[in-house]
Formats: structure tokens, C-alpha cells, sequence
């Protein structure tokens, strides 16, 4: 944050050596009245956003500010201010479309009575601010995150547990077989050998005791 | 996802400096785009506003690229390398007018950063660093309309020239601060007509009233002069001449007839004809180019040839270049012609051309050949229909398809030495090669899923596209005569697509077949034109032009033998006719008689009517018997002082639906109504047709309305208080969702609607059952009323939206999704279970067991929900959906300047294998397995052998 407000002071600095006069007043969200309409001007504010188009997520030329879904269309300068023209008074809806962030929609109250005032809230959670400077509400995630391959998956596939439970009865049985009272088992194995039904599964765990 | 520009109106190239040749364009989109001129790729591309068209473009101090827009109000200028804005002023004026915008080169010392712009009846001077105002001068006051803004060279002076009725003006105007140094103005007996011309820095060219002379003024000093010129004395000289708009250094172009003529303007301002050119469909600007040389280019045309002739202004009788270019048939003429010159190795001149055809497509001719096409014609998208690929034919083998075995044998080797790991770049890209030519996905033939289709989508160039689901490449496009200016059709328009023959059972070897539907003109009473397009080939089979007006086409649930669909087209005066004309369908129809019903909105008079078909046209109308007679059976009025209808929304004709029933957790029924003649309207109070902001909410009502189209019972109507449009809703099986904005809480909202049958709710109770008195056998008519009930709910949505569709599959099992298309261009798939009237604050534990969510006042906007991803649809349209045969999936394809296609499966794919299921895993598995059993098998032989033994 600090980062960012440094490179914002840098910026006006820049700007006003450049004059850039007229629309970078102290008040950031400020309504001038003439005979058509008003001017809303406002900034949008990204943390961590690459002002000069590096190219890395997104370009400030990629944000598009929309008034009242799509009456008027505008963009970014460098700075990250826009600002809208012609506008009656009354209460509008300004909305802030960019790729990778979410953005709440403004509510701008442009007032008849006393030009130069302008309310805004966000629609979202109902706060008003006190400048019109967009924040985003949050980033936004269009992929979901491909899990990294690790055994623990390849072992929860279907197939990871059918192997896995013939490991557990080729091997684990065997020793818990071994642990119980050879007794029974020869009991159990003389019954089966009496059914006659030399099953693979009652096979085994005499097999493995004899070794 | 692919994207597109849109037509272009003007071109500015950038090559002077090293590095990428570009070429900036505005396009009727509203878009400016960075194209490379190399191979035609956009660098960077920007969408204005639907209302901020662009009316000039150029670039100023090499670097920026300014443009003027919104009728001449906004002025913008953007970064050449990467679209970044840089500044943007707004300029006010007292009245309309039209727009110009000049950038001077050379204002001396230190004064060549100011852009001239005079609009909306004033000048304004602004500085092309910042897009500072830096004065203003208002030359609105005595009805003058100026056409040109004139710089001379070296001087600090700037001319505005312009006409009124019968007079020529002239201001002289300081640059430094805007003071009118001089004005003078001048009458003309004649009277002007047309457009002023600029042949010279000095010098306006301009035709009479009458049209048939020339007028060349000299304006040096504020000294105004004329002198005429006939042209009628010319030999050869027949029809109404017109002024051609380009500029021609020192000549100007007069079109007469079919061939143009070209005049050069002499120094003591006197007209000299140069030559007369036949056939010429269009001249360039001309362009000055090193050591003050002047060229331009001219464009004559002969069916799919090009004559491109570039010549210099000054010297007529030489030119600089004559190609004679091939150019597909189906991009039919030439509109547009941009010129822009480059220095060949060998220290000569070389020109390019970038035309822009009639199909909207981009071209750029350079060496007597195109070196690259854009079709921008997709950018404008009208209507979209599908059409099912060939069946795969039997007995096609491997060994036809690869050519021969020694191409099939080198291909498996090199997969194999790729799979290696092998393979040099080179093998690794002929792999990619043939394997991107027998994917699967991108092959023309049908597929067991049905995954694969053709896109056949109609634009309003008039040209008709066919799209491969798998890849998107465009299999063929057909520019459609019919739809082509002509005589008998002024202004052609595309207006629907409908299926014309979907070829089934007993046809099969049929092709399937389109109908194209447009209208001549703007008003309703304008005549039609129908065309029936061959689905695979794009041959256009057959086209009846003009016929009727062409108010409603209506597809009816009928075919005749070969599969054709019987379609009624209602024209302006409410007769029907029907297509196809053949006896057949006239039989099929006639059975039918007196159950065609249909609706009609007129959102002028607040009207909603109900209409049957009930006999033969009379004489004196039609004799042909394929029309008939319509009578009205019902309308609703809606009071024009308090209601006004703004959208109106029906089911998609072709949807299934799998149940009408639906289960309850505590196993109560609930019987959807499901009818195909339910229309839902929305109206609002007079006063809030504006937009957002001009009204307050207490002077604002949203009122629904659920209609029957066959009887004009309103089954629902419902208000919204402090609400307004626009209302976007989208209806299916028994529901509707309408999102709309609220005033009061200042936030967009969506409601959902569900219709239920009360007159079967009853039909559970057992004993009534036993005994048959229940009504599940009574025949289901459309014109019974039964009890409905309707069930509602509203939530909150952040976004603004586009357009609102909902998915369709093929037999309706798979719940439904909402798409909408929000206004950042991107496409949001909402479950339907989010807009579930039933949703409480606490569901029961039966109810969450059913699935319901808890109630909350937003629906959530989840980012992985965006169909899209991190992709835009620029001005985004429409949004379709298509069912796939795969139950689970269905096609989504969304349309407006970009193009964007995806599947969807809204309750993932549970009747297919996921494409990243690892069969390699399966076979690993399955092997071990059966190793597994086999050595336990030896294994248990052996110790039983010893057990044996023992």
C-alpha cells in the first residue's frame, strides 16, 4: 500500500508538472455545472496495478468505466482518473468493468440544487465515500487451481483404493491371520476344506502361516 | 473466442517510423483498433459506447492517435503503442453540426502540438499534449455550415470555409488566440448543392443547384472569387453528376453515371478535364509522400477482379502502379480504399492498399497480391442458427483418409519419436500439424455427441457465415445476392435465419437447409426477401424477391415429405402466406385450419392481440391459395397514460421438457404448468422509460404480466414499485427471470416467477385415484383454464446485464443454468437453484436434503462461474444456447463484436468421461490386477500342492 501511494505521489508530481490543469483539483469526486450538465470525475484505485501497461494482469487502457449501464462509456487515463460529461442531475449508477477484479457498483448523486456536490455510495455494502475512488472489492479468480499430482490423490482414485485393497489383503491379512490362535485357524481351514470350496481368499492365509 | 473489428469507415496508417507497421482503424462497431499491417492482427483494439460513435480519427505528433466521437463532442487521445488513454476533453457547442478535425504538421516554432476541431457549431483549438481547450470561437450564429478547415502552409493563420444556401464564407482565424482576422463572404445566384471539395490549399470546388455545373472558388487572402464550369457541355454526358468525397490533390472527381471524371483545378482556378474512367467503385485520398509527390489510389472492378491503378495527381498520364488483383467472389464490391506508400529496397516507391469490401471485410493489397483478410463481417452478428454436420459415411478406411500407407506410416513415427522425446522442432510441429487436422474435434462430420456442429450465422453485410463448433474457422460464407443493393432494394437488411429443412428419416440425402429472412426498407411495410441457403455447400438453392412485407414469420410444427418445415409469414396487413408453396404443404395446412394461432406486440399503441388463421384469402388479394385470411380473437390494451411495454419474452419453441411434475421433500407434488403459450410482459409508467436517475421511485412502477397467447387470459400480473427497465428476462419450462433495476435500494434485481397447475394438485390423493376421478387422462387443451399458482422472489444481482439466456439440453434432465451477460462483456453462469422461489432464511433439513439454498438478498457472483474466464465478448449481444446429444452437455455460443464458443455442463458431465480421465491409470490398474490374481493363483496351487503333501 505504501508502495502504491508513493508511486501515486510520483504520479500527480508528474501530472502537474505536465499541467494537466483544470481536472486535478484537491477534491477528488467534484461536479462542475454548466448549461447541458454536470462532469463527474473520480479515480480508480488498484493496489499493485501496473500503471504504465507492463502487460502483467491487466492495463489500465483494459478498464472501461460504464454510467448507467452503458449510457456512457469511458476510460482510464494514466493516473487512473475518469471522469464523465454531460450528465443531469439525479442519482446515477457508475459501474467499473475490468478483467481480474471485482468492482461494486457506485451510487452518484449528482444534486440540482448545490452544483459542485456529489454523493457517492457503493451499492454493494452501503458505505458511502467520501471521494469517488474506486477500490476493487476483490480480486477474482476465473481458473480454478489444478491440484498439484501427489500420491495422496493417485491413492484416493478409485483405482489408488481397489489397489490399495489388495495390497492391504495380500499383505495386512497374513499378519493379522498370523496373530490369531492357530487353533482356529486350522479349525477354519478344516471346515472349508470339508465344504470342499477352495476359495483363493481361504487359501491364502494358510499359505502364508506355513511359511 | 475470436475477435473482430467490425466494418471500417477510416484508416490512418503509422509506418513513418521503424519498428511495427500498423494501421489504426475506426469501424462502425465503435471500435479503434492498432491492426499490423504485416499479417492484420490487432495490437490493441478499444469498444466505445453503443452512443459514442467515432466521426474522426487521425494521429497527432506521430504518437498519439486522437479521435472525435459522440457527434463531435468528445475528443479523445489514445497511446499508438498500446491504447492507453491519455487525455480526453469534452467539447460543448450550441448546435449540431458537422465534425471536423484537422492536426496541422506545422505551426512554425514551437506551435505544432494544437489539434483544430470545429463541432457542434464551434471551433475549438486544443493542445494535443494534454487536451487542453486552449480557445474556443462560436461561427454558429448565421446558419453557416462549415465544411472545411484550411491550413497553408508556414503561416499561423487557419481558413474556415463553409456554405449556406447561397452563399460561400470565409473566416480567417489566428491560431494563436482564435481572433477572426477576416470574414468575407460572397453570393451565388445558383445556389450550392452537395458538398464543398478542397482540391488545393486555395482553392474549393463545389456543384451548383442544378447539378450540372461546377463551381471553383478562390479564397486567397479572404479574397473570394468564382468561376463556373460546365459539365453538361461534356460529350457523353447523361444523368445527375455528384461530387466525389475524396481528397485529390489539385483535382477533383465527379462521378457521372457509371465512370467518374477527373478534373484537374489550374492555378488561375479554371477546371481542365483530365480523363473520364469507366467502372471506378472507389478513389482513396491521396497521399503526399516524399520529395512532394501526390498520389492516389482508384479502384475499377470486373466480377472477381481487381484493378488497382495508384497514380500521381501531379502528372495524369503516368501512374506509379496498375495490379490487376483476384479477389474472392463473395466479398462483392469495393467500398473503401485507404492508400499508404513504403520504400522498396531498391529506393523506390512501393504502395499498399487496405480496402474495405462490401461484406465488411478488411483487405490489404500490397504486390498485386492480398497479403492478409480479416472478416469483420462477424462483428456484427444478426441472427444465429445451427445445422447438423454429414453423417460419417460407411467404408471410408483409414488408409483413404491418410493418403497413402507411407504418410500414415511417416505419421506414427513421428508421434512415436514425440512420444520419445526425440523429436526435433520440426517433427514436434508436424505432429501438431496432423494432429490439429484429425483431431477429432475439428472434423466435418457428426459426432456421437453431437458435439459438432455449423454455426450458420447471418450478419448485416447481408453475408451468411457457416462456423465449425470445434475450431471455429469458418467452413464457407456466401455474400447473398438478394441482400445486395439493387434497384428494387434501397437498404437490405438480414432480419432471422430459421431452419428450413432438417433433413430426418426419410430424407436423409438431402442437404439441410437455412431461410434467410430480411426487408427492403425501415418501415413495416417495406418488402421482404426470402432465401433458402444448402446448410453445407451455402449455395443459395432458391430466393422469392421482393415479395410481401414481412411483419412475423412463424415456424410451424409441421413438415411435408422431404422434411421441409411449413412456415407462415404474416405480412403488414395481417394476411398469412405460406411457404413452401407446393400443394403438399397447402394440404398439410388445410387440416390444420382454424388451430393456428398467433400474437402480436405493438409496443406504439400499448397493444397485445391474439390472431387465428380462419380461411382463404379472397380474390381480389391473392389468388395463388397460399394466403389466408386472419382474424383477431382477443387483445389486451394497456393504458398508454400509465404503462408502456418495454420487453416481452416467450420459451425457445424447441425446448424439452423432461417432467411436469416436481417432488417435494415432505413428498408433496407440484404440477409445473407447462404451456408454449404463456408470454411474459413487462411495463413501466411513462415516466420511467428513461434512463437510470431521471425519475424518482415513487413516480415508477415495473408491472409483469403472464399472458396466454391463445386465449388473452393474463394469468399473473405483478408490480414492482420504484422500478425500472430495462427489463431483460428469460422464460422456460414453467418459470420466468426478469432482472430489472430498483430505484429504492438503487441496485439491479432479479425475480424469478414460477407458474404451478393447481388443477391437478389434487390428483395425489390416492383414493381418488382408485375410484378414477382423477383428471391425469383428461386431454390437455390449450384452451382450458386451469387453476394456477404462481410462486415469487427477488434478490439482488450487482451487475448490469446485457443479455439473459438459459441452457438447453437435449432431453431437459440436466438442471438448468442462467447465463447472463453482464456489462463487462463477460458471460455468468448462475444455477437456477439461486432462483428458487422456495428459498427460506432457514430451510428445513427436508429441504436442504432437496437441495434448497438458504435464502440470502444477493445472488453471489462466484469468479470460477464465468463461463468466459478471463476472456471478454467486446459488446457483447446475445447469448445462445444448444443442446448437445449428450444430455449432459449443452453448446453456448455468445456473439457481439467477439465471437465465443464453449460447452457446458451445468451439473458436470455425469454420463461422459472427464477428457483429463486418466485411462493410462485404468489400464496400469487393471494390468496389475490381473497380475495380482495370477501369481496369487500359482502361489495358492503350490501351497495347496504342499498341503497335499503333507
Amino acid at each position: 500500500m505504501a508502495l502504491m501511494n508513493r508511486t501515486m505521489t510520483i504520479l500527480l508530481s508528474l501530472i502537474s508538472l505536465l499541467a494537466l490543469c483544470s481536472i486535478l483539483p484537491s477534491s477528488l469526486a467534484f461536479a462542475s455545472g454548466s448549461s447541458d450538465g454536470y462532469t463527474i470525475n473520480g479515480r480508480v484505485k488498484i493496489p499493485g496495478f501496473s500503471l504504465e501497461g507492463s502487460g502483467l494482469e491487466a492495463k489500465a487502457s483494459d478498464v472501461k468505466v460504464i454510467l448507467n449501464s452503458g449510457q456512457q462509456v469511458t476510460f482510464l487515463r494514466p493516473d487512473g482518473y475518469f471522469s464523465f460529461h454531460n450528465v443531469p442531475a439525479g442519482t446515477h449508477l457508475i459501474e467499473v468493468s475490468t478483467i481480474g477484479y471485482f468492482f461494486s457498483p457506485v451510487r452518484v448523486d449528482v444534486s440540482a440544487r448545490n452544483p459542485g456536490k456529489v454523493q457517492a455510495a457503493l451499492t454493494e455494502n452501503r458505505r458511502s465515500l467520501s471521494e469517488l475512488a474506486l477500490e476493487p472489492l476483490r480480486d477474482e479468480q476465473y481458473y480454478e487451481m489444478r491440484e498439484p499430482f501427489s500420491v495422496m490423490s493417485l491413492v484416493k482414485s478409485p483405482m489408488g483404493l481397489m489397489v490399495g485393497f489388495m495390497l492391504v489383503v495380500m499383505f495386512l491379512m497374513p499378519k493379522l491371520v498370523e496373530n490369531m490362535d492357530p487353533e482356529e485357524i486350522r479349525k477354519a481351514q478344516e471346515e472349508m476344506r470339508s465344504q470342499g470350496v477352495p476359495s483363493l481368499s481361504s487359501l491364502l492365509p494358510g499359505a502364508q502361516r506355513s511359511n | 473466442h475470436q475477435q473482430y473489428i467490425g466494418k471500417v469507415k477510416k484508416a490512418v496508417f503509422q509506418t513513418q517510423k521503424a519498428g511495427r507497421k500498423r494501421v489504426v482503424v475506426s469501424t462502425e462497431e465503435n471500435a479503434i483498433a492498432a491492426l499490423d499491417l504485416r499479417h492484420g492482427e490487432i495490437f490493441w483494439r478499444l469498444i466505445l459506447g453503443v452512443n459514442d460513435a467515432i466521426d474522426e480519427i487521425d494521429i497527432a505528433l506521430g504518437k498519439y492517435v486522437v479521435t472525435l466521437s459522440s457527434g463531435g463532442s468528445v475528443l479523445r487521445a489514445w497511446n499508438l503503442p498500446d491504447g492507453q488513454m491519455i487525455w480526453e476533453s469534452f467539447l460543448l457547442g450550441s448546435k449540431p453540426s458537422r465534425s471536423l478535425l484537422l492536426t496541422p504538421t506545422n505551426f512554425g516554432a514551437n506551435k505544432d502540438n494544437v489539434i483544430l476541431v470545429y463541432s457542434n457549431g464551434c471551433l475549438h483549438a486544443v493542445s494535443s499534449i494534454d487536451g487542453d481547450i486552449l480557445w474556443k470561437k462560436d461561427l454558429a450564429q448565421n446558419g453557416m455550415d462549415v465544411q472545411h478547415l484550411v491550413h497553408p502552409e508556414e503561416s499561423d493563420t487557419i481558413y474556415t470555409l463553409g456554405i449556406g444556401d447561397t452563399q460561400f464564407e470565409a473566416y480567417v482565424i489566428s491560431v494563436r488566440n482564435g481572433e477572426v482576422l477576416k470574414h468575407s463572404n460572397m453570393e451565388f445566384p445558383g445556389g450550392f448543392s452537395g458538398d464543398l471539395l478542397l482540391p488545393t490549399s486555395d482553392k474549393a470546388v463545389v456543384l451548383d443547384s442544378s447539378g450540372s455545373t461546377l463551381v471553383s472558388i478562390s479564397f486567397v487572402g479572404g479574397e473570394i472569387k468564382f468561376q463556373k464550369f460546365q459539365i453538361s457541355d461534356l460529350q457523353g454526358y447523361s444523368g445527375v453528376a455528384v461530387l466525389l468525397p475524396s481528397k485529390l490533390a489539385g483535382m477533383v472527381a465527379v462521378k457521372i453515371d457509371r465512370s467518374l471524371l477527373f478534373a484537374k483545378v489550374k492555378a488561375e482556378g479554371t477546371l481542365e478535364v483530365v480523363d473520364t474512367v469507366p467502372g471506378v467503385e472507389a478513389v482513396s485520398d491521396s497521399l503526399t509522400f516524399a520529395d512532394g509527390q501526390t498520389a492516389f489510389g482508384l479502384i475499377q472492378q470486373d466480377g472477381g477482379k481487381i484493378q488497382l491503378t495508384v497514380k500521381s495527381s501531379n502528372d495524369w498520364k503516368s501512374h506509379f502502379l496498375k495490379e490487376s488483383i483476384e479477389v474472392d467472389q463473395q466479398r462483392g464490391l469495393v467500398h473503401k480504399i485507404f492508400i499508404n506508400n513504403y520504400v522498396r529496397t531498391d529506393r523506390t516507391y512501393g504502395f499498399r492498399a487496405l480496402i474495405v469490401m462490401e461484406d465488411h471485410s478488411l483487405l490489404l493489397l500490397q504486390q498485386g497480391a492480398v497479403v492478409w483478410n480479416r472478416e469483420d463481417a462477424l462483428a456484427s452478428i444478426i441472427d444465429v442458427t445451427t445445422s447438423e454436420l454429414p453423417v460419417q459415411k460407411d467404408g471410408v478406411s483409414v488408409a483413404k483418409v491418410e493418403h497413402n500407407l507411407f504418410e500414415w506410416l511417416k505419421g506414427h513415427l513421428l508421434k512415436l519419436k514425440a512420444t520419445l522425446m526425440i523429436a526435433t522442432p520440426d517433427d514436434v510441429a508436424a505432429v501438431l500439424q496432423i494432429r490439429l487436422q484429425s483431431a477429432e474435434k475439428s472434423k466435418m462430420t457428426r459426432d456421437h455427441n453431437g458435439f459438432r456442429k455449423l454455426l450458420i450465422v447471418l450478419t448485416r453485410a447481408g453475408k451468411l457465415f457457416a462456423l465449425h463448433t470445434g475450431d471455429g474457422r469458418i467452413v464457407w460464407s456466401r455474400l447473398l445476392t438478394t441482400f445486395r443493393k439493387s434497384g428494387t432494394c434501397e437498404s437490405p437488411r438480414g432480419l432471422k435465419l430459421y431452419q428450413w429443412q432438417v433433413p430426418h428419416h426419410h430424407a436423409l440425402d438431402e442437404n439441410p437447409s437455412v431461410l434467410v429472412v430480411g426487408t427492403c426498407g425501415h418501415n413495416s411495410d417495406a418488402s421482404g426477401i426470402l432465401s433458402f441457403v444448402d446448410a453445407y455447400k451455402g449455395e443459395e438453392l432458391n430466393y422469392l424477391a421482393p415479395t410481401r412485407s414481412i411483419a412475423q414469420v412463424i415456424p410451424l410444427p409441421f413438415t411435408d415429405s422431404t422434411e421441409q418445415r411449413l412456415h407462415l409469414i404474416i405480412d403488414a396487413e395481417g394476411y398469412g402466406h405460406l411457404y413452401p408453396r407446393t400443394p403438399e404443404a397447402v394440404d398439410i395446412f388445410q387440416k390444420e385450419l382454424g388451430n393456428i394461432y398467433w400474437y402480436s406486440v405493438d409496443i406504439n399503441n400499448n397493444l397485445l392481440k391474439g390472431h387465428v388463421v380462419k380461411k382463404n384469402c379472397k380474390e381480389e388479394i391473392a389468388d395463388d391459395g397460399y394466403c389466408f385470411e386472419s382474424s383477431d380473437l382477443w387483445s389486451v390494451v394497456f393504458p398508454s397514460d400509465s404503462e408502456k411495454i418495454i420487453a416481452t419474452s416467450t420459451r425457445i419453441l424447441s425446448e424439452v421438457v423432461h417432467t411436469q411434475a416436481k417432488v417435494n421433500a415432505d413428498q408433496d407434488v407440484l404440477y409445473k404448468y407447462i404451456s408454449k403459450n404463456v408470454l411474459f410482459l413487462a411495463t413501466v409508467t411513462p415516466k420511467a422509460m428513461g434512463n437510470i436517475g431521471s425519475v424518482t421511485p415513487d413516480d415508477s412502477w415495473l408491472y409483469v404480466y403472464l399472458v396466454d397467447t391463445i386465449t388473452g387470459r393474463v394469468l399473473l400480473r405483478m408490480s414492482h414499485h420504484g422500478c425500472q427497465g430495462p427489463v431483460h428476462a428469460v422464460f422456460s419450462e414453467n418459470w420466468v427471470v426478469y432482472h430489472y433495476f430498483n430505484l429504492r435500494a438503487h441496485r439491479y434485481e432479479m425475480s424469478v416467477v414460477e407458474i404451478y397447475d393447481q388443477s391437478r394438485a389434487d390428483n395425489k390423493d390416492v383414493l381418488k385415484l382408485v375410484l378414477g376421478k382423477h383428471n391425469l387422462s383428461a386431454p390437455v387443451s390449450s384452451y382450458a383454464r386451469p387453476e394456477v399458482m404462481t410462486k415469487s422472489q427477488s434478490y439482488f444481482f450487482s451487475h448490469s446485464v446485457k443479455a439473459v439466456a438459459v441452457t438447453s439440453t437435449a432431453k431437459g434432465i440436466t438442471s438448468k443454468q442462467l447465463l447472463i451477460g453482464t456489462i463487462g462483456d463477460q458471460v455468468l453462469a448462475l444455477d437456477k437453484r439461486f432462483l428458487d422461489p422456495r428459498r427460506t432464511l432457514n430451510p428445513t433439513q427436508a429441504e436442504k436434503e432437496e437441495g434448497i439454498i438458504p435464502l440470502t438478498d444477493t445472488l453471489p457472483i462466484m469468479p470460477q462461474a464465468y463461463v468466459t474466464h478471463a476472456l471478454k465478448v467486446e459488446g457483447l449481444r446475445s447469448i445462445i444456447t444448444i443442446p448437445a446429444k449428450l444430455e449432459s452437455t449443452t453448446l453456448v455460443f455468445a456473439h457481439g463484436v467477439d465471437l465465443f464458443f464453449t460447452r457446458l455442463a451445468p451439473s458436470k458431465t455425469y454420463d461422459s468421461l472427464t477428457d483429463d480421465f486418466n485411462y493410462a491409470l485404468l489400464l496400469l490398474t487393471i494390468v496389475a490386477l490381473v497380475i495380482a490374481i495370477f501369481v496369487t493363483w500359482i502361489w495358492s496351487e503350490k501351497k495347496e500342492l504342499q498341503e497335499k503333501w503333507r
